[in-house]
């Protein structure tokens, strides 16, 4: 047996060995997620042990090195594990803005201590981290915040407002991009900055969307002291981190259009009200061509980002093209749904799901750069057109 | 199997498109053709050049001297020849007839010809303004051992050129393919010029007599048989308008870059940016659907025959919207046939209504999703 299939066997006997049955069932909702955190809620017993089992090899983060509480897995092993877990339908045992975000910027620019420090807790489950990054007046423009940090000598102090924070009222830490210069030119006087959420000072208010609850919260900073080593990479030299993790989250998002999962046509799914709506079956046909035809993009960007083939700037022609597509697939819904699709807080809507969820994919066009901005990369970097 | 090409199908792109970019350029072959007014509307010498690569024989088998290779193959062959709107029966007779006589006597007849360079086939189907397989209403009766054929036929590429004529016509036990040759009695021809300068002939069948022998494959089973041919050439298709609609944007972004006014260039425009950038991702997104159809279709896929359709949509529909905003955005010289751009839009519309156009593989398509 080669090392790996050796790895593998083990790794199937131990997941068959630890991994609670509720573990295997796959989860009905977001709410079904295990965030951790210092004051962690878990759904169920199997939740907390399956994250305490987990989190004690390192698996919650296989491939980080040892050191940093992670499995220190290689890439190959990390995949076994994956598909292992895979086959038996095992869970993700944490979900984190510490390992999908600030992990890998910390891996890259972080100090020995605070990898140390940070990566290890993230591992382990035990903080819970959001992002604070966009500010009412800069949004696309997210190089022009305004969120200031000061050098008091022996700390720094903020004051601001961050905006679209992700679950900031239940986060623990928040990793944060601040202004710690005001002359220099905008992209090169920020930083990149983490403390603790329940420092003094530190205070967030949910938002309410067209859609109903959201993760969303404003944050403010109200003179909140902050530790000097608490700065990742250089002083003024933020903006690098945040573009690297930027990277990563596009990449993440442009997952998204892929075929919302089932490979049913739309018009099979939506058949009954199509029967006497020609001009509506006429827009769903349509609808599934293009559905069909960008379920084979997404796969051809896969096979190509996997043999190294993709156009560094392919994420945004993927995340353009799969969000319009799910804003089109539900307006489509909504349409042939009429006005049983209009309740929106009956029990027979369950809540009203389907016009909740119409007016929360207006945003996917939105978050994690709007579709101008992604049509403006492919302008610039893909087809070479002239100009800013 | 992965959704790119392989490094030989990589290999038969790069000869495909130094060759078409070469032999098959515009100045060279579909203007010239036009303006001395042609009658077949394509040259000869390419056909046999093409016949030299052994690109005819490109779906026929190595056991009878072809190349065999698939529709994948055949699809970067038909971009090339999209992208320089290339006037040529490379579509017809090298994929879809080639197809249609798949271990048939009369492949072995034909074949040899098609295999030199000497042989141009045509496929006769539509008998209306719209592609309608399912509504064939030209008869086969029979007559003595074999069959008389009566009825019209409409829009049939290279028609008026072609040696063989493989003709769609519905016997009493269904529709039936029939092997017809260009001199039989009866058959008229009348050689049409289309608006992209090709010929979609008009054909009248008054009571063509054809023997038993000119059946392709068997009497009244004919359906399965056009599917398979007509699937191939709408994949076919789809790969050309690929080609047309990534020569179009090619020209169309060269022009942003060079055209100046009001003191800028004109692709620093962020509207014409917009333009552009999403033209791209749809053509990106046609090409990935071309290329998963071809695969399915190679690999005998029961998946092939939908997505065949969403590639024809889809490539007919991406192709169209490129052509619109490459004579937009290339201003009034657009609208000139001194250049190229206008003529991309007239091979878009001819190609759109080969073989069904977007709103017949949409619906198409929903019947079989059973909607």
């Amino acid at each position: 047996m080669t090392d790996h299939e050796s790895f593998r066997a083990d790794t199937r006997a131990w997941l068959e060995a630890n991994c609670p049955a509720e573990m295997r069932e796959p989860m009905r909702d977001e709410g079904d997620a295990c965030w951790g955190g210092r004051n962690p809620s878990f759904k169920s017993e199997a939740q907390r042990r399956w994250l305490d089992l987990m989190a004690e090899r390192g698996w919650t983060v296989p491939d980080w090195p040892k050191d940093y509480g992670g499995g220190g897995l290689s890439a190959a092993e990390t995949k076994i594990l994956r598909q292992e877990m895979a086959r038996i339908g095992a869970r993700n045992p944490l979900m984190s803005f510490g390992i999908s975000m600030l992990g890998p910027a910390l891996l890259k620019y972080g100090n020995e201590a605070q990898k140390k420090r940070f990566l290890t807790e993230i591992a382990r489950g035990e903080i819970r981290w959001c992002q604070g990054y966009s500010e009412p007046g800069a949004g696309s423009d997210l190089a022009s915040l305004q969120t200031k940090c000061e050098d008091k000598g022996d700390h720094w102090l903020v004051n601001g407002q961050k905006v679209w924070t992700s679950y900031a009222d239940k986060a623990d830490w928040i990793f944060c991009l601040v202004r710690t210069d005001f002359q220099a030119p905008k992209h090169k006087g920020i930083s990149f900055l983490l403390f603790d959420m329940a420092s003094a000072g530190v205070s967030t208010k949910p938002i309410l969307l067209i859609s109903g609850n959201s993760p969303f919260c404003e944050t403010f900073f109200d003179d909140v002291q902050v530790p000097k080593d608490q700065v990742v990479g250089e002083v003024n030299k933020g903006w690098d981190v945040a573009k690297y993790l930027l990277g990563h989250e596009r990449e993440m998002i442009s997952g998204m259009g892929l075929g919302g999962g089932a490979n049913v046509a739309l018009g099979e799914a939506l058949k009954e009200a199509l029967a006497d709506d020609p001009v509506l079956r006429a827009d769903v046909a349509r609808f599934d061509v293009d559905a069909m035809a960008f379920r084979a993009m997404s796969e051809r960007f896969i096979d190509e980002l996997k043999a190294g083939q993709a156009h560094p700037a392919q994420p945004s022609m993927m995340k353009y093209a799969g969000t319009e597509l799910n804003k089109a697939r539900h307006e489509l819904i909504m349409a042939a749904g009429g006005s049983n699709a209009l309740e929106w807080a009956s029990e027979r809507s369950r809540g009203g799901k389907h016009a909740r969820e119409w007016l929360r994919t207006k945003a996917n066009s939105i978050e994690g750069g709007t579709s101008e901005i992604q049509l403006g990369i492919i302008a610039k970097r893909i087809l070479d057109l002239p100009g800013a | 199997m992965p959704l790119y090409l392989t490094d030989d199908q990589a290999m038969l792109r790069d000869t495909a498109r130094g060759f078409m970019a070469e032999e098959g350029a515009i100045a060279k072959q579909l203007r010239h053709w036009r303006d001395i007014g042609c009658k077949d509307g394509f040259g000869h010498g390419l056909w046999k050049q093409l016949a030299e690569l052994g690109f005819t024989g490109i779906l026929i088998d190595e056991a009878d001297g072809g190349l065999g290779l698939g529709h994948v193959e055949a699809g970067i062959v038909m971009e090339e020849i999209g992208r320089n709107l290339t006037p040529s029966p490379f579509l017809v007779t090298a994929v879809a007839v080639v197809e249609a006589l798949k271990g048939t006597a009369q492949g072995e007849l034909w074949y040899p010809g098609i295999l030199s360079g000497d042989t141009v086939a045509a496929l006769a189907v539509d008998e209306g303004a719209k592609h309608r397989p399912d509504a064939i209403a030209m008869k086969a009766e029979r007559s003595g051992n074999g069959f008389r054929l009566s009825g019209r036929k409409q829009f049939v590429v290279q028609g008026a050129s072609a040696d063989l004529i493989v003709v769609a016509a519905r016997a009493e036990e269904g529709v039936t393919l029939f092997a017809v040759e260009r001199q039989a009695r009866g058959l008229e021809v009348e050689g049409v010029r289309l608006a992209d300068a090709s010929i979609g002939a008009r054909m009248i069948f008054d009571g063509v007599e054809v023997d038993a022998d000119a059946v392709i494959g068997e009497v009244g089973a004919g359906e399965a048989v056009l599917g398979r041919v007509l699937n191939a050439g709408r994949a076919g298709a789809a790969s050309e308008m690929v080609g047309v609609a990534s020569g179009a944007m090619a020209m169309t972004v060269d022009y942003l870059r060079q055209r100046k006014q009001f003191g800028k260039l004109i692709g620093e425009f962020q509207a014409l940016q917009f333009r552009a950038a999403h033209l791209y991702s749809e053509i990106e997104i046609a090409r990935a659907a071309t290329l998963k159809a071809q695969q399915l279709l190679d690999e005998g896929s029961e998946e092939a025959e939908a997505m065949v359709s969403v590639a024809k949509a889809k490539a007919g529909s991406v192709s169209t919207l490129a052509v619109q905003e490459g004579v937009q955005m290339h201003g009034g010289i657009g609208m000139t046939d001194e250049y190229d751009i206008g003529l991309y839009m007239k091979r878009d519309r001819v190609l759109n209504e080969l073989f069904g156009d977007a709103g017949y593989h949409a619906d198409k398509l929903a019947r079989m999703k059973g909607y």
